[in-house]
């Protein structure tokens, strides 16, 4: 099929063809991302019911299968309602410059050996640029509300995302540290081995550290003090509605799936396979591609997100900057130097 | 003209563009916003210097975390403009006399006999596999690491002055220690009292 795609750009000339290339494979990696946002909306409703001993959504389609479809054409039938006083430009600026990074971020996520869309050297510094742009879409819709509700709610989440960016920051040093490289792909094939080669054994605190992080970035329970609807109703998007509402919905779930990758491919070995290095399992699971492996562990992250929500009180806005400026930040620079000493002795590749 | 440089008169021309508008639009979150415009048109000139280590930290750092700041600042000022233009057309003489110092020194400094594409031509293209990144940490770990480690010196140093300024005693706040907070248990406070319930006498 690749090739009959290939025989069809032909006539155009060399640029165009692999501009079509890559807004193909963009296409390729936004559409399942897409996709994988509205039925993690359904698998949340349903994973939180279940928790507190309800069924969730059950009506349309088998199952309740159908009703982020449902959910999504409802959205899109409301009108989209501008605030009197609200700066109008910025206003409508504001949920796409929250969406956009969330998705840029995706180009240098490798799914499989040689599955990527931009190799990049500098993959990790790119997605920490990129996911630390997703704030503004906040800042802006919060300020361009004329809300006092949806501006608390945008100072809030300023001041947090760049307390926890300090954080991950470090953790990410020391996962470049241990696997030598910032691309992405050398990481995980630093990781080579087996399951105790993962970098989770090694950098553990790290582990917790940048997915507690990744949490609190995304602004989800029970770090979700931006939107706080028993104080700030419903926070920056308190204004929003139909469309403009939805996509602030997609930028979260989509940067929720970037954390969840970005944690499996750095801290348990991404496409690898769990079962190698051991003798008859290894055989057993060699066909399954490397892709399965990488988004069953993502789907392990996403759970704990929808766990998380349906488990903890939401953390008092104080706790939550003691927390990130007073443990992790300080863990994470004592790891820094645990790893440059264990680097500098000539330990690792770890656990051999 | 090939695409690099189309790539570069777009992205400067909206460099030049977002920087005017810095300096000239009335609202000052405006003025943060062009300004993260000019940031990340910058980094894209970057990029195409093959500088791409640089230009992602560029967003990183300024974009990402500095502008935030600014932007949070910028927000909850509540300036009243109007005293701010008096004596505008009063000074406006001595503003062009300095803007116009200030340009011809940029361009004695900066000219085209000093930067021109003679003097510094435009950097020899590498192969894909050329990591920028690490030649960036040799140089700045091994040829001039004693300048990197005193720069990191003065900046720790105005960390630590930052935070001796805006220090304040702990009387002057509702502050509770943190220990203090996890050691309370709910048995200290909450008496549960079991009793009989009383009955109604005939």
């Amino acid at each position: 099929m690749l090739e009959q795609i290939d025989n069809l750009l032909s006539v155009f000339p060399e640029v165009v063809q692999t501009l079509i290339w890559i807004i193909l494979k963009i296409l390729v990696i936004v559409i399942p991302v897409s996709l994988s946002v509205a039925y993690i909306t359904l698998a949340e409703r349903k994973v939180i019911s279940y928790i507190q001993v309800r069924i969730g959504p059950n009506r349309v389609g088998p199952r309740g299968l159908l009703q982020p479809i449902a959910d999504g054409l409802k959205l899109i039938m409301k009108e989209t309602i501008i605030p009197s006083n609200a700066n109008k430009i910025l206003f409508i600026i504001a949920p796409v410059l929250a969406f956009v990074p969330a998705i840029a971020a995706f180009a240098v996520i490798p799914f499989d050996e040689g599955m990527i869309l931009a190799d990049i050297d500098a993959g990790i510094l790119y997605v920490l640029a990129m996911t630390s742009m997703g704030v503004y879409g906040i800042i802006i819709a919060g300020w361009a509300s004329n809300s006092k509700y949806a501006f608390l709610s945008a100072i809030r989440s300023a001041a947090q995302i760049v307390s926890y960016e300090i954080a991950m920051g470090f953790a990410l040093v020391c996962v470049l540290m241990a696997g030598g490289s910032l691309n992405l792909v050398d990481i995980v094939n630093a990781q080579q081995g087996s399951i105790i080669h993962w970098f989770w054994i090694p950098l553990f605190p790290m582990f917790i550290v940048y997915f507690l992080s990744g949490v609190a970035e995304t602004n989800r329970s029970p770090f979700d003090v931006a939107e706080g609807e028993s104080e700030l109703v419903a926070g920056f998007h308190v204004e929003y509605s139909s469309m403009t509402f939805s996509v602030f919905f997609l930028a979260e779930y989509s940067a929720m799936i970037l954390i969840a990758l970005l944690t499996s491919l750095m801290f348990l070995g991404g496409w690898l396979s769990p079962f190698q290095g051991i003798p008859l399992l290894e055989e057993l699971f060699a066909w399954v591609p490397g892709i399965v492996w990488l988004l069953l562990k993502t789907s392990i992250f996403l759970f704990l997100f929808l766990w998380f929500r349906a488990t903890f009180p939401r953390f008092r806005y104080d706790q939550i900057m003691r927390l990130g400026w007073k443990v992790f930040i300080p863990l994470t620079i004592v790891w820094i130097v645990v790893l440059g000493v264990a680097v500098l002795a000539g330990l690792g590749p770890w656990f051999d | 003209m090939n695409t690099e440089s189309v790539l570069f008169y777009l992205f400067a021309a909206i460099l030049v563009f977002a920087s005017g508008m810095v300096v000239t639009v009335k609202n000052s979150v405006y003025a943060a916003l062009w300004l993260v415009l000019a940031f990340f048109t910058t980094a894209g000139v970057w990029l195409l210097l093959e500088a791409e280590f640089l230009a992602i930290t560029l967003v990183l750092v300024y974009v990402g975390a500095v502008m935030v700041l600014f932007l949070f600042v910028v927000m909850m000022l509540d300036i009243d403009i109007a005293p701010l233009k008096e004596g505008f057309t009063r000074y406006l003489p001595i503003g062009l006399l300095i803007g116009a110092v200030i340009v011809i020194e940029i361009v004695i400094i900066v000219g085209p006999e000093r930067f021109g594409l003679e003097a510094m031509p435009a950097p020899i293209p590498h192969a894909a596999d050329y990591s920028n990144t690490k030649e960036l940490g040799r140089l700045l770990y091994i040829d001039y690491v004693y300048p990197f480690e005193l720069a990191a010196v003065i900046l720790v140093l105005a960390i630590i002055a930052a935070i001796v300024l805006t220090l304040r005693p702990k009387r002057w706040s509702k502050f509770v220690a943190v220990e203090k907070q996890l050691e309370a248990k709910s048995s200290d406070r909450v008496r549960v009292v079991k009793m009989p319930s009383e009955k109604k006498k005939h």
